[in-house]
């Protein structure tokens, strides 16, 4: 079957879906954002969430027939989000998609990548939302397999909580393993991005 | 131009100062940018043009004889491409192993656990692969099943590897035991009759399972030359090389390894997994195949943590005093042998765990069974002992009217006790220093839940977010433990690490290249690389090249080893460049000043300075358009195997420490245990990076704290099959279980490391999990001599 939805602000069309085929799939084998998370794929480890009309949903649970019309947030157009969100006041699509059109990651790419000097201190050319430069400021991020789901999830929280208590944080993000951090600079993050938010306002 | 010499230790003396960027720092993590955008590229998001899907079939049963093997409706299917059997296995070589090659790479007429790896199939989508394989028919005979030690070492006990012939097959007492090693120093009935009282107990320890988020996969592509290009999530690559070329009939130089994003290993990936099937699939298709095990699959995937039995014996005199201490470790190894016989070698040496003891009587062993396959996972064999005796600690504690900690403390090794084996701990050993930090530490207020701003918040409560009780049942306790890990690889294993570093000047600014087989598994090795070519080289642009095969071993991402040894190896290597671009410099400079010549010369903010601070010249303007390339190993000190009857041998580099202190809160009712705090305490010798040395703590702690109270593989003992092999079965824990971890690191040097630095990412695991059993053992006076601590447990409706 063929599904049109919106994805990080962009119109999609996958085409020759099965009915089987997760969200999750088809967003990282059908349209190239293997940022979604496939660690359990079935819905206990919050590793590929992403925002189904706002909602943070599991998307391996997701059936890709579901999302028709619909629209998508994924940890690569976070950033996005997140401007469009401080522009307008409000959650809503964005206009830009984070390496849309493309598929996967070639093994040349792969190939290619380095750990290039610096370019977390400064975001290189990159720009982040204030929930993914805390994570990386407050050490959260160490196999950063978890990261993507986490960052979804904790940037919906404080969407909706802009000061959170760490039993809220907790509770938000409870459907999230970790298997490296212990979770406390998860916490540290999040309280982090919260108060960053709170001075800018 | 790249030379290539063999260094051992440290070979200069010089002193970098400060730069800015280097080790201490706790500079951010290279590839953090790409983590939080869904960027970087882990094995399982790799891509290739016409690529195929693999799926592995594996046994349904534990213990059975394949009578046949019918493929043919599998590959009649459209869109499958091949299916693989033992018979279709290009070399004579057809197993695999770390230390024996005792594993097939697919069943040969005979499958030994639950999931072992029968067949393979190469499809165009994933779902095409997973139903062809399951039209594969498999005839099994069941054979008699190996479960435990009464069936392992019954005198009519299958054997689980008829024949063997490795090197731990000559000195075994029974074929079904991989390895044993006893321990024997001196006079243990003698040093009894001393002894005012005795404790002895029995002990379980649960199959733990490493649950990395990232799962199993990677892509192999075939290339013109008749090889084939891996890219994998591994801990090893030259290790994965070593196995997986012979068995594909291909020359190391045909398989060329590249490490792709790794999201964690602990250990569960020091073993291959899918590295062989997806090269053996591409081979026979010709086509570049990815194979991505879901969880499921993941948990028959890789080898677990061995469950253990532990019978202990201590005793003491009225004084406090230990006076001896016997045991028996009996570790369960599974189907095959993995890092069995090292585990064992942990297990007996730290079994005695941090304290004086100078008569004992050990004996460690590992068995072979039909159970699922064990081998390495953070803390490997020392977690199990040090969850026994901190459990005797506490017993001899208490039967002497003795205060837990103190008790400990009497009795803590420190720098210069001889270990079990003989070895003298020539560093310092602040046992007793780090659990007085944890005692020190202020208690969480009581009753917290009522404390925490207006009126009580339940969902700080056992039982949390579920409602399910108010405060009433809910009762305090509060546990110590300390343990001791080594550091390395032990044993006489040459355990070494190489780096190649270039130094050159790009647009006008002098950079480092640091190219290892390094993998980064989330550690952060990758962040204390650059730090270090930042203080040796006194440069700030650093790029780390890919970890491949291209560049000679960095040995295993485990053992607490890595920092310590690559990052010894870029340490060593970096001091190369510097002495060859030093001499460049008298070469070119030397004879305009003076300092050139006699001076120490240090490299620092991108020039060439003498002690007293006097630039003499530009790192840029000596190299202008030539590069600095070299490639060296690093050793550490040698070690020697233990002797195989009495254990005595300088079998350990190094050695490390961490204490934890626990508060639980315990809903007696409903069984629920709430971990309130796990203050720990640790030292690292030297922070290379505050903020990775915090974030491995707080990780190794709550992984200690999983087994304490959830987490376990659970073998049905009547098929030998695995029962939870799920997230939804098999519980990691969750922020909601995982309390706040204060730590407290110590840095006393270790005179024989780099920047005197200890290995650090195991010890933690060790002492969380008998810290959190001792505050749930002093909330409800149970004895609980298993891990983990079910609900039946607690409310004795077992």
């Amino acid at each position: 079957m063929r599904v049109n939805f919106t994805v990080n602000g962009r119109q999609q069309e996958a085409d020759d879906v099965w009915e089987g085929e997760s969200l999750l799939y088809v967003l990282r084998e059908r349209l190239g954002l293997p940022g979604s998370k496939n660690a359990c794929e079935q819905g206990e480890c919050g590793s590929c969430t992403v925002r189904l009309d706002g909602v943070p949903v599991c998307s391996c649970l997701v059936a890709a027939g579901q999302v028709e019309g619909r629209d998508v947030v994924t940890v690569e157009g976070l950033a996005d989000f997140a401007k469009q969100r401080e522009q307008h006041g409000h959650g809503g699509a964005c206009g830009t998609g984070g390496g849309c059109g493309s598929k996967g990651v070639s093994t040349d790419e792969a190939k290619k990548w380095a750990a290039k000097p610096g370019d977390s201190q400064t975001g290189e050319g990159i720009e982040l939302s204030n929930i993914q430069q805390a994570f990386i400021d407050a050490g959260a991020v160490q196999c950063g397999f978890c990261t993507p789901g986490l960052l979804v999830q904790a940037d919906e929280l404080l969407e909706r909580n802009a000061d959170p208590s760490d039993q809220d944080i907790r509770e938000a993000l409870s459907g999230n393993l970790c298997r490296c951090t212990g979770y406390e600079k998860i916490l540290d993050a999040v309280r982090l991005a919260a108060a960053r938010q709170g001075e800018a306002v | 131009m790249a030379q290539n010499t063999r260094t051992v230790g440290t070979p200069t003396n010089v002193t970098q100062k400060h730069n800015k960027g280097g080790i201490g720092e706790s500079t951010l993590r290279p590839d953090g940018t790409l983590k939080v955008t869904g960027e970087f590229a882990y094995s399982s998001d790799m891509w290739h043009e016409d690529m195929l899907w693999g799926q592995t079939l594996r046994s349904t049963v534990a213990h059975a004889e394949i009578v046949s093997i019918d493929i043919s409706e599998a590959l009649a299917m459209p869109g499958v491409y091949s299916v693989l059997t033992y018979d279709d296995l290009p070399a004579e070589m057809k197993n695999y192993g770390l230390e024996i090659q005792d594993t097939p790479v697919l069943a040969n007429g005979r499958v030994r656990h639950h999931g072992e790896p029968v067949a393979l199939v190469a499809a165009d989508h994933p779902e095409t692969a997973r139903r062809a394989a399951a039209k594969i028919k498999i005839d099994y005979r069941e054979l008699p099943l190996v479960t435990d030690e009464a069936s392992a070492l019954a005198p009519d006990a299958p054997l689980i590897h008829e024949g063997r012939d490795d090197h731990h097959s000559g000195h075994v007492p029974h074929p079904n035991i991989v390895h044993r090693q006893p321990i024997i120093r001196g006079n243990v009935e003698e040093a009894r009759k001393r002894a005012d009282v005795i404790v002895e107990g029995e002990y379980t320890f649960g199959m733990q399972d490493q649950a990395f988020l990232g799962p199993e996969s990677g892509l192999a592509v075939p290339s013109e030359d008749g090889g084939v290009d891996l890219y994998v999530a591994t801990q090893w690559l030259h290790s994965d090389l070593q196995q997986i070329a012979p068995v594909l009939g291909l020359p190391p130089e045909k398989v060329r390894m590249t490490l792709s994003g790794v999201g964690g290993a602990f250990g569960g990936r020091e073993d291959i997994s899918m590295q062989i099937h997806a090269c053996l699939l591409a081979l026979a298709t010709n086509k570049p195949v990815k194979i991505v095990y879901n969880r499921f699959e993941s948990f028959f995937g890789h080898v677990h943590r061995h469950p253990a039995k532990l019978w202990y014996e201590h005793g003491a005199t009225k004084d406090g005093k230990i006076t001896h201490m016997k045991c028996k470790i009996v570790l369960d190894g599974g189907a095959y042998a993995s890092a069995s016989p090292a585990v064992v070698g942990n297990a007996s040496s730290l079994s005695v765990g941090p304290y004086v003891v100078d008569d004992v009587d050990i004996e460690a062993i590992a068995l072979y069974t039909n159970n699922p396959p064990c081998g390495a996972m953070r803390g490997f064999g020392a977690v199990q002992a040090c969850f026994a005796y901190e459990a005797q600690m506490d017993k001899l504690a208490a039967k002497l009217g003795m205060d837990p900690v103190e008790f400990r403390q009497l009795n803590a090794m420190e720098m210069g006790t001889i270990m079990p084996t003989g070895q003298v701990v020539d560093s310092p050993a602040p046992v007793a220093e780090l659990l007085r930090r944890v005692k020190a530490r202020p208690l969480p207020p009581e009753r917290q839940w009522e404390t925490a701003g207006e009126g009580a918040d339940v969902r700080a409560l056992p039982g949390g977010l579920s409602n399910t009780t108010h405060g009433e049942g809910v009762v305090r306790g509060v546990g110590y433990a300390v343990g001791i890990k080594n550091v390395g690889f032990s044993e006489g294993f040459d355990d070494y690490s190489t780096a190649r570093v270039r130094l050159e000047v790009i647009n006008g600014e002098p950079v480092a290249m640091v190219h290892t087989a390094m993998a980064e598994v989330g550690q952060g090795g990758v962040t204390v690389h650059a730090q270090i070519a930042r203080t040796e080289l006194g440069v700030t642009q650093v790029t780390i090249h890919p970890a491949d095969t291209q560049v000679g071993s960095a040995g295993s991402t485990s053992a607490s080893r890595q920092t310590y040894m690559t990052g010894g190896a870029v340490k060593n290597t970096c001091e190369h460049v510097r002495e060859a671009l030093l001499e460049m410099g008298r070469r070119k400079n030397g004879s305009y000043h003076p300092a050139w010549a006699h001076a120490e010369l240090l490299l620092e903010g991108g020039k060439v300075v003498t002690d007293g601070g006097e630039v003499l010249a530009d790192i840029a303007d000596i190299l202008e358009n030539e590069a600095i390339d070299l490639e060296l190993e690093f050793r550490h000190r040698p070690t020697v195997a233990f002797d195989l009857k009495t254990g005595q041998g300088d079998g350990h580099v190094q050695y490390t420490f961490a204490a934890h202190r626990a508060v639980v809160e315990v809903d007696t009712e409903l069984g629920l245990v709430k971990v309130v705090e796990l203050a720990t305490a640790q030292d690292v010798g030297k922070a290379l990076n505050m903020l990775s040395v915090v974030g491995q703590i707080q990780g190794g702690t709550t992984q200690g704290l999983g087994v304490a109270v959830m987490e376990e593989i659970i073998v049905d003992p009547k098929t030998a099959k695995v029962r939870n092999p799920s997230f939804t079965d098999y519980l990691i824990p969750t922020i909601l279980d995982t309390p706040t971890i204060p730590v407290d690191v110590l840095e006393l040097a270790d005179p024989n490391a780099p920047y005197g630095l200890r290995g650090l990412g195991e010890a933690p695991t060790l002492s969380s999990t008998p810290a959190v059993l001792a505050a749930i053992r002093q909330a409800t006076g149970l004895e609980l001599n298993k891990t983990p601590i079910r609900p039946e447990a607690l409310t004795g409706t077992l």
